[in-house]
């Protein structure tokens, strides 16, 4: 009996080896694997575990946070929620995360490695750095004049620093507060399909992700790609433009709103905004060369991060010259995001230098350390030096004496450019209105800021409706805040 | 303690210690280690000391002490291993569930679990001072299996919980009778084997190369077998059938040495596994669950019971995440009984892991020990049926919650929450006491100073 025994224990002890085993096999090699597994909430538990870092604006932190006592427990609360959701985007629980809280995620929920001054203590440890700070680059002020101005009326606002690319300001309205999706819940999914089902469409980042026809706007566009193209040699010299103009190949005739435009030059033709020049001179220089210069000021672009996605702002490359015409002025399928004639405007202000845009100055640990910084870079030279300061002079000719006039401000320089744009098949929409400019306080060095304005309120009466009317007081509200923003 | 005054005679080799103070020893390191344990949750999880912490180790301090002096009067022999191995466990155990009960604010099983456990040492108490001598319980062979089987009957009267209809409820309380059933059926195989374990090796006719013993002597067993795997597919809980039949075809081969057992053991439960694995739809999704952890996930279903258990595993790694710092709360309703060992594996890692396995592997190793050491059949039977239920039960529960076998629904021993199941161990490990206790006992001298083994009187008596 003895030997059976041992036997009997012989197996017992194969039982327990198999045990020990298989507990390495899953504990030690297959660890890693278990622990990425997407449906293991041990990673969004230690994510939340912790109150997430600060985004910052100015020197201000305009998220905080609050314990809720559940699982995934810290949840992001905002101060001035509607005001800076167009920057922040949410940080929920049961949504994930979008714009600068979607970014810069790994720096504020402490997951970066670059928050550790040793890593491979913290891999040891299993420690978590606390949550690290995003400051961006808007301007408290100037950020609040762009919301006060559009005052809940359908439109958004971006405003950059010219020199840097810094954006300045970026608004869109109406907004929303992006605390109510924070957490998990009933209350934060009824609040999800309340803000997704609204026909207002609350949610989208109407600055950098809205797409708009831009109108004569982009008359500065059409106006730098001649110029560059030597299509116009001298500015002040009449082009050969009859009033009103025929689109090519047709029958279709272009009116003007304003007088005078019969052969006008390119300055009369910018400063009140005539459709027949613009339009004739987007035909002479020619669709190649149209779309080089527009791929210059940043048209086309699907990969723009700032560093948030850019919605990709439009103009067509197979067109015939009637539909070249149209899109020369800002219509048919030529779109812009207010980011992009933001763009436009800053890279005319900045002697023809376009600075990529950028969002977050720099990040820094929850102590303040920097961890990483946001230099100035170069997008795109977008036109030669000299055409630059023609049309910087052409735009403060606009607000001088053309169409811009409500945009001027004293003890500054300012140029600006108007726009109106059809919208919708027949122009059965209300029009958007627009406003790209410019600001330079006399004596200094550099301007300030360039804006761009976009007004799309369905309810105004189509009359009341332009660029000069709706959208330079809200641009001028904004440079004014940029210019005593600076000293 | 006074030397027996027979001691003189003895040669000094064969004067056995009694390794009481060991015993004490240990125990106290226990009681060290599960009060530490629960300091340590507390500081977790609130930052402060649990407030009853002081209390808290008074108690089982003196429960343990209690245990001890009652060993050391009545059975100073016992193998000085088996009581703090399982104050260790109850304690660790108590540990764990407390942990849980703060991940869940809604219910608390602590309590009701150091109720449970108190009873169990109670119990304890009262087998080791009542049964003097465990020879005495193989007159009730029979009468154990008779009471074995219908405690397993009785819980088809009442309605399944969670699929398995393996309780009786009564009075607000509920209790798994299968847990007592298996200390009665291990002794009467073991009284039975015992009496007739020739009969079954060396009689009988043969059918190709098998020799089979007359139905006299198989018939009980048979039909014990039967009965018991029959009630227990009715009752829809695998895992208890799996232990049954393997205490069987152990107690079995112990009894007889034929390998032969062995191989029909097997064949006879592969094919009731896979018959019950293709026709019982509880133990079928037991099976798929087994074969593919991840299947509700990529289904987006969400992650299984058995997915959350290898997660939590996962996330202890080598070194755990400390008490009371993991999440196998995730794991939902079964993390305190049959997945507690996740928690542990969470938050002691495969270090704490390895702990608890080898503590079970050390009790079942004393229980073997112990039927080694002893000179009758019955005695050497018992021993190794109890601590082959433990061996057993450990790796169907541990290799069921890691994915290494099907999940099949049981208690880790003293560790998981269970009030029958705790108090069945208290038992088991009462009775392991008592039979080690005879087995490192001096044996009597005769007058020509050779040691008498009291082997032959005993055989048979159960008929």
């Amino acid at each position: 009996m003895t030997r059976y025994i041992r036997r009997a224990a012989a197996f017992c002890l194969v039982l327990l080896v198999a045990l020990l085993v298989n507990a390495a096999r899953v504990q030690v090699l297959q660890a890693d694997a278990l622990d990425a597994n997407p449906a293991n909430r041990r990673l969004a538990i230690a994510r939340y575990h912790q109150p997430r870092g600060a985004i910052v604006v100015g020197n201000e932190s305009v998220t905080g946070s609050r314990d809720s006592g559940q699982q995934l427990r810290y949840e992001r609360t905002y101060k001035n929620g509607p005001l800076y959701a167009p920057v922040t985007g949410y940080a929920s629980q049961t949504y994930g995360t979008t714009l600068v809280e979607n970014a810069e995620d790994a720096v504020l929920s402490g997951t970066s490695s670059l928050l550790s001054v040793f890593p491979l203590w913290n891999d040891l440890t299993r420690g978590r750095h606390s949550g690290g700070r995003a400051v961006t680059t808007v301007n408290a002020s100037m950020q609040q004049a762009a919301y006060a101005g559009l005052g809940g009326k359908k439109g958004a606002v971006a405003a950059l620093e010219p020199a840097t690319g810094r954006i300045l300001a970026l608004v869109s309205s109406p907004s929303y507060e992006p605390g109510v999706l924070s957490g998990t819940g009933r209350a934060v999914e009824s609040a999800w399909s309340r803000l997704t089902k609204d026909a207002d469409q609350p949610m989208l980042n109407r600055a950098i992700r809205g797409t708009y026809p831009p109108g004569s706007a982009f008359k500065i566009v059409t106006a730098a790609a001649a110029l560059d193209a030597g299509v116009v040699t001298d500015v002040d010299a009449p082009t050969d433009t009859p009033d009103p103009y025929v689109l090519p190949n047709t029958s279709t005739t272009l009116p003007n709103e304003a007088s005078g435009c019969g052969n006008a030059s390119l300055t009369y033709a910018v400063t009140v905004s005539c459709n027949t020049v613009m339009a004739g001179l987007g035909v002479k220089v020619g669709l190649p060369r149209m779309l080089e210069a527009v791929r210059k000021f940043g048209f086309n672009d699907t990969k723009l991060r700032v560093p948030s996605g850019v919605a990709k702002s439009n103009f067509d490359t197979r067109m015939s010259p009637d539909q070249l015409a149209l899109s020369s002025i800002g219509q048919f399928d030529t779109t812009a995001t207010p980011l992009q004639m933001a763009m436009v405007s800053a890279a005319v202000a900045n002697g023809g230098d376009l600075k990529y845009p950028y969002l977050v100055e720099r990040t820094t640990t929850s102590r303040g350390t920097t961890v990483s910084t946001t230099r100035p870079r170069t997008y795109q030279r977008a036109m030669n030096p000299a055409t630059a300061m023609r049309l910087r002079q052409m735009m403060i000719d606009v607000v001088r004496t053309g169409t811009g006039t409500s945009a001027a401000i004293p003890g500054a320089t300012v140029g600006g450019k108007t726009g109106t744009a059809q919208n919708g098949v027949g122009n059965i929409g209300s029009p958007y209105a627009w406003f790209i400019s410019w600001a330079q306080a006399d004596g200094a060095v550099r301007p300030a800021v360039a804006v761009a304005v976009v007004v799309e309120d369905a309810s105004a009466n189509r009359g009341d409706i332009s660029g000069g009317g709706d959208a330079a007081p809200i641009a001028k509200a904004v440079m004014e805040a940029a210019l005593a923003a600076r000293p | 303690m006074t030397a027996p005054s027979a001691a003189d005679t003895f040669p000094p080799e064969l004067r056995l210690p009694k390794r009481r103070g060991v015993e004490l020893f240990l125990l106290v390191g226990a009681v060290v280690v599960v009060v530490l344990g629960y300091v340590a949750v507390g500081l977790a999880r609130t930052g402060t000391l649990p407030p009853d912490a002081a209390r808290y180790a008074a108690g089982l301090g003196l429960l343990a002490l209690l245990t001890h002096l009652v060993v050391r009067f009545r059975a100073p022999y016992a193998d000085p291993l088996l009581l703090p191995i399982a104050v260790l466990l109850n304690g660790l155990g108590l540990v764990l569930i407390y942990r849980l009960d703060l991940a869940t604010p809604g219910s608390r099983a602590a309590p009701a679990q150091l109720v449970w456990s108190t009873l169990g040492v109670g119990l304890f108490l009262v087998v080791v001072l009542v049964l003097r001598d465990h020879r005495v319980l193989q007159r009730y062979a029979y009468l154990s299996m008779a009471a074995a089987l219908v405690l397993m009957l009785v819980p088809i009267l009442f309605p399944p919980v969670n699929g398995a209809k393996i309780w009786v409820r009564a009075a607000g309380l509920s209790f798994q009778p299968a847990e007592f059933a298996k200390i009665l059926l291990a002794l009467f195989f073991a009284a039975h084997l015992a009496a007739n374990r020739n009969a079954l090796a060396y009689t009988g006719r043969r059918v190709w190369r098998l020799q089979l013993p007359t139905g006299r002597v198989l018939g009980p067993i048979v039909a014990v077998w039967l009965l018991s795997v029959g009630v227990l597919v009715l009752e829809r809980d695998l895992g208890t059938s799996l232990l049954f039949f393997g205490l069987f075809v152990i107690m079995l081969y112990v009894a007889t040495g034929r390998i032969g057992w062995i191989a029909v053991g097997l064949l006879l439960a592969s094919a009731g596994a896979a018959a019950v694995a293709l026709f019982e739809p509880h133990v079928h999704a037991r099976v798929t669950d087994w074969l593919n952890p991840y299947a509700t996930i990529e289904a987006g279903l969400g992650p299984s019971q058995l997915a959350q258990s290898l997660f939590a595993f996962a996330a202890g790694g080598t070194l755990g995440t400390g008490l009371g710092l993991g999440h196998s709360v995730l794991i939902g309703f079964a993390a305190r009984s049959d997945f507690i060992l996740a928690t542990a594996g969470e938050e002691l890692g495969l270090s704490g892991l390895t702990a608890i396995f080898l503590l079970y592997a050390l009790l079942v190793a004393r229980g073997y020990r112990a039927g080694l050491s002893l000179p009758s059949p019955f005695g050497r039977l018992f021993a190794i049926g109890l601590a082959s239920i433990l061996a057993l039960q450990v790796f169907v529960i541990a290799g069921g919650v890691m994915g290494l076998i099907p999940l099949t629904g049981m208690a880790m021993p003293f560790l998981a929450q269970g009030g029958s199941s705790v108090v069945t161990n208290w038992i088991i490990v009462a009775l392991l006491i008592r039979i080690s206790d005879s087995a490192r006992r001096p044996l009597p001298v005769v007058e020509t100073g050779v040691i008498a083994r009291p082997e032959a009187p005993v055989e048979g008596t159960v008929k």
